[in-house]
C-alpha cells in the first residue's frame, strides 16, 4: 500500500504542469477514478485547505491524502512521491544547462524566455491582486508591504508574520471577522 | 557546511510560502543577495524551466536552486528541507482539518496575508523587471534613463504580458515563444 501511495503520487507529480488548480485534474483521475481511495468532494477538501497551510500545495495535498489512507507513514511516502519527478527531471535540465548556458544560442534563448517569464510574473499579479487587495485596509497593507520591502531591510518571513497580525486586528477592528 | 545552510534556509522558505509556487520567489531574491549561490538572473532561467517541466513549481525551483548551489546532494537536501516544516504540520493537524479551514481566526490571518504575499511579489517582479528588461549597468554608467531601457525587450515584454493576458495558454507555450524570439533577434551574436 505504501509503495502504491509513492507510485500514484509519483504519477501525478511527473503529469502535472505547474501546479496548484492544474494537478487537480490528474488527481481527480489517478486518485479518485483510477483508484477509487477518495472522493472528488474529498479532493476538494483537501485541496482547499492545503491553500491554506504553509508550503507547497501540491505537498500539502498529497500528504493529507496519504494521511488518510495509510496515516504518518502514508502522508510520507504519497510527498515522496509527488516531489520525485520534479528532483529527476530538473537535475537532468540543470547538469544539461551547465553545459551549453555559454553557448551564443542558449544565451540569446533565455534573453527572451527571462522577459516572457516577467509578464509571467506580471500576470500572476494581475491575477492574485483583486480578490486580495479589496478594500481601503488591504490596499494600505499592500503598499506597505512594498515600501517596506523596498527601504528596509525586514525579512521576508517577518512581513509574512507581520501580515497575519494586521489581518488578525485588522478585521476585529473593522468588524469583518469573516475576512470575506 | 553549505549542506547544512542550504536545509536550513530552505526549510525556512517551506515554512513561511504561503500562497502556491510564486510566492517562494521573494525568498530566492533574498537568499541571492545573501549568498553568492546564484544571481538574480539565474533565478529567472529557474522559473523559466519550473514553469515549463512537470512538478510543483516551488518542488522546482527548491531542486534547481539546490543542484546550482551543491550538485545533485544539494538538490535532494533542499527538496527535502522545503517540504518538512509542512510533513510535519500536516500530519499533525490531519485530524483537526475541517474545523481549521472554517476557522474566523485562519479567514481574518488570510485576510492580511493576501496583500502582503502579492506585494511581495510585485517587489520580486521589480527585481525581474529590472535584470531582464532595463539595462541597469548602462544606467549606472552614463547615468540616462533612456540608455537604461532596451526598447526591443520592452516591446518584447509588452506583447508578452498582453498574449497572456487575452489567451492564457499554458506558460510553456509562451516560454518556447520567447526562446525562439531571442534566438532570433540574437542579442549576444549568433
Amino acid at each position: 500500500m505504501l509503495w502504491q501511495l509513492y507510485l500514484s503520487f509519483a504519477k501525478v507529480g511527473a503529469l502535472t504542469f505547474g501546479g496548484g488548480y492544474a494537478m487537480l485534474p490528474i488527481l481527480q483521475r489517478e486518485i479518485v477514478d483510477n483508484k477509487g481511495w477518495i472522493t472528488t468532494e474529498e479532493a476538494l477538501d483537501y485541496y482547499s485547505v492545503s491553500q491554506c497551510l504553509p508550503g507547497i500545495i501540491a505537498v500539502n495535498t498529497s500528504l493529507f491524502i496519504g494521511h488518510k489512507m495509510k496515516g504518518k507513514a502514508g502522508g510520507i511516502c504519497a510527498a515522496l512521491g509527488i516531489v520525485t519527478p520534479s528532483l529527476v527531471i530538473i537535475m537532468v535540465i540543470a547538469a544539461f544547462l551547465q553545459n551549453f548556458i555559454h553557448y551564443p544560442i542558449v544565451q540569446n534563448a533565455f534573453y527572451g524566455v527571462r522577459i516572457v517569464v516577467c509578464a509571467l510574473i506580471l500576470s500572476a499579479i494581475v491575477k492574485l491582486f483583486r480578490p486580495a487587495v479589496k478594500d481601503g485596509f488591504t490596499a494600505f497593507l499592500y503598499l506597505l508591504t512594498l515600501f517596506l520591502g523596498l527601504f528596509t531591510s525586514i525579512p521576508t518571513w517577518l512581513l509574512v508574520v507581520l501580515a497575519v497580525l494586521a489581518g488578525i486586528v485588522g478585521s476585529r477592528v473593522l468588524h469583518k471577522g469573516d475576512g470575506a | 557546511m553549505i549542506y547544512l545552510q542550504l536545509f536550513w534556509e530552505f526549510a525556512k522558505i517551506g515554512l513561511f510560502t504561503v500562497g502556491g509556487g510564486m510566492a517562494s520567489l521573494p525568498y530566492l531574491y533574498e537568499l541571492a543577495e545573501k549568498y553568492p549561490w546564484f544571481t538574480a538572473q539565474d533565478i529567472t532561467n529557474m522559473v523559466a524551466i519550473s514553469e515549463s517541466t512537470p512538478g510543483p513549481i516551488g518542488i522546482n525551483m527548491a531542486t534547481y536552486t539546490g543542484y546550482q548551489t551543491a550538485g545533485v546532494l544539494g538538490g535532494i537536501i533542499a527538496t527535502l528541507a522545503i517540504i518538512l516544516p509542512e510533513v510535519i504540520i500536516v500530519l499533525v493537524v490531519a485530524n483537526y482539518l475541517e474545523k481549521y479551514n472554517e476557522s474566523r481566526l485562519v479567514q481574518a490571518a488570510f485576510y492580511g496575508i493576501r496583500p502582503t504575499v502579492v506585494a511581495l511579489i510585485s517587489l520580486a517582479f521589480f527585481t525581474v523587471f529590472r535584470s531582464s528588461v532595463l539595462n541597469m549597468e548602462a544606467f549606472a554608467a552614463t547615468g540616462s534613463v533612456a540608455a537604461a531601457v532596451d526598447p526591443v525587450a520592452l516591446v518584447l515584454f509588452a506583447v508578452a504580458f498582453v498574449l497572456i493576458y487575452r489567451f492564457k495558454k499554458h506558460p510553456l507555450w509562451y516560454i518556447l515563444g520567447g526562446a525562439v524570439v531571442g534566438i532570433l533577434l540574437a542579442p549576444n551574436g549568433a
